[in-house]
C-alpha cells in the first residue's frame, strides 16, 4: 500500500499530492494529514475515484485509508 | 531578482479564504472592553462590514479596511480583485468610497515590476470607483498581502447595516457563488480558461452599480457575501435584524462548474470553518446535494451585495438589477423569528 505523507500541508496541496499518486490506479492508499479540512477533502477525493475510505484519528492528525 | 513570480504560491490561502473564522474572532473578543462614543453609530459592537461615524446632520464617514494574500497569479488582477473587495464594504453600507491608503507587504524578492503592477491594478480600480489612493505603508514579509484601507461618505439617515432586515423583505444577491472552490481547484489546474476569466471578471467587478441602483429603493439592510460566505453572513444579518431568513436553495446564483470540483475535495478551509460556525444556526426544510451546501459556505473574494428589501419594492429593483447585473437573484425572504436563524428551502 502506498503511503502519502501530507501532514503540514495545507488546502489544496493534499488532494493534489492524492490526485497525482492516485493517477497510477493502485487499489489502495493511505494518507497522513494534520487538519480537519485536508482530512475531509482527501476523503472526498477518495470517494469520487470510488475508493471505500477509513479515517483514525490521532492527537490532532488523521490517518486515512482508501481501499478499492 | 525572481522574474516569475507565481503569486499565489506564495500564499498558503487564498483571497477571502484566509479570513479568520467569525467564530474564532468572536472568541478573541470576549470580553474586550470597549468605550463608545456618540457619533460612532456602527462600531466594534456591531459584526458589520464597516464602521460609521456622524460627522454633520447631512455627512456620515465610512471607514474599512481589508486585505488578504494573492488569490491569482496576475499582479494587475491581484490588485483590482482586492481593491474590489476593499472598496466593497463601503457600497454594502450604501456609501460612495471617496479615499483609500494601500496596505502592502512584500516578500524582499518580489521583483519591481510586480510590485508596480499590483499597485497599478489597485489605483485604477479605485479610480473607477470614484476614490483616489492617497498614500499607503508597505513592509516587508515571507507572503504578499494586499488591501485598502477605505474612506467613503454616507448620509447619516442612509447608512445601510446588516442588521435592519425586517419580516415582509425579499433578499436579493448580486453575485453568483463558488468563487472559493474554483480558485482552491485552479490550484490544481483543474478549472479551464473560460471558466477563470469569467471569475476573475465577476471579483475584480466593483458593487458600485448594484450600489447605485439599490439606493434608490427602500433598502432596510445591506451586507456583501465575502469570507464568511452566504451562510455566514446571512446568519449575521438574521442575528442581528432578530428575523429568521429563508434562502430558496433553487433560487441561489453559483457558478455550475463549481459543484463537481467540491465533490472532488477542492474546499478552501475556510468553507469549513464557516460551516462549523453557521451550522447550528440553520435548518434544512429540504434534501440539498452535499457539494450545493458547499457552494453555500464557500467564502467569496469579492463577493456581491445580499440586499433586504420590501418584497414590492424588490421586484423592481431586481429587474433593475439584471439589467447591468444578469447574475443578480432574488434568493429568499425574511419572517419574524422562527425556531432557527436560517431556513433553507
Amino acid at each position: 500500500m502506498k503511503i502519502i505523507d501530507a501532514r503540514g500541508l495545507s488546502c489544496p496541496e493534499p488532494v493534489i499530492l492524492l490526485r497525482q499518486e492516485m493517477a497510477s490506479g493502485e487499489h489502495a492508499y493511505q494518507i497522513l494529514v494534520d487538519n480537519h479540512a485536508s482530512k475531509e477533502n482527501t476523503a472526498r477525493y477518495a470517494e469520487h475515484q470510488g475508493y471505500h475510505v477509513q479515517v483514525e484519528e490521532q492527537d490532532g492528525e488523521y490517518t486515512l485509508t482508501f481501499t478499492k | 531578482m525572481e522574474t516569475q513570480v507565481k503569486l499565489t504560491k506564495l500564499a498558503s490561502c487564498a483571497g477571502c479564504g484566509a479570513k479568520v473564522g467569525a467564530g474564532t474572532l468572536a472568541a478573541m473578543l470576549e470580553g474586550f472592553h470597549t468605550h463608545t462614543d456618540p457619533r460612532l453609530i456602527v462600531g466594534y459592537d456591531k459584526s458589520d462590514d464597516a464602521c460609521v461615524y456622524v460627522v454633520d446632520p447631512q455627512t456620515a464617514l465610512v471607514q474599512t479596511t481589508d486585505f488578504f494574500p494573492p488569490i491569482v497569479d496576475d499582479p494587475f488582477l491581484y490588485g483590482q480583485i482586492a481593491a474590489a473587495n476593499a472598496l466593497s464594504d463601503v457600497y454594502a453600507m450604501g456609501g460612495e468610497p471617496k479615499l483609500a491608503l494601500n496596505i502592502l507587504c512584500l516578500p524582499e524578492k518580489m521583483d519591481a515590476s510586480t510590485v508596480q503592477e499590483l499597485l497599478r491594478g489597485g489605483y485604477e480600480k479605485v479610480y473607477e470607483a470614484g476614490a483616489i489612493i492617497a498614500g499607503g505603508h508597505t513592509i516587508h514579509g515571507a507572503e504578499p498581502i494586499y488591501g485598502l484601507a477605505v474612506t467613503g461618505f454616507v448620509h447619516p439617515d442612509k447608512v445601510l447595516t446588516n442588521s435592519g432586515a425586517q419580516p415582509g423583505d425579499a433578499l436579493l444577491l448580486t453575485k453568483p457563488l463558488g468563487i472559493g472552490v474554483l480558485t482552491t481547484a485552479a490550484k490544481a489546474d483543474l478549472v479551464p480558461e473560460e471558466v477563470l476569466s469569467r471569475i476573475y471578471r465577476q471579483m475584480a467587478a466593483l458593487n458600485k452599480a448594484a450600489r447605485d441602483i439599490m439606493v434608490r429603493y427602500p433598502v432596510h439592510s445591506c451586507t456583501d457575501v465575502t469570507g464568511f460566505g452566504l451562510l455566514g453572513h446571512s446568519f449575521e444579518m438574521a442575528q442581528g435584524s432578530g428575523c429568521t431568513i429563508h434562502l430558496t436553495a433553487d433560487q441561489v446564483p453559483y457558478h455550475p462548474e463549481a459543484l463537481e470540483l467540491a465533490d472532488m475535495g477542492f474546499l478552501p478551509a475556510g468553507a469549513y470553518r464557516n460551516r462549523s460556525y453557521a451550522e447550528t444556526g440553520v435548518t434544512c426544510r429540504r434534501d440539498i446535494p452535499r457539494p450545493l451546501m458547499d457552494l453555500f459556505f464557500d467564502p467569496q473574494t469579492s463577493g456581491g451585495l445580499l440586499i433586504a428589501l420590501p418584497e414590492a419594492a424588490a421586484r423592481a429593483c431586481l429587474a433593475q438589477l439584471q439589467d447591468t447585473i444578469p447574475s443578480a437573484a432574488c434568493i429568499g425572504y425574511v419572517t419574524a423569528r422562527e425556531d432557527n436563524w436560517i431556513v433553507l428551502e
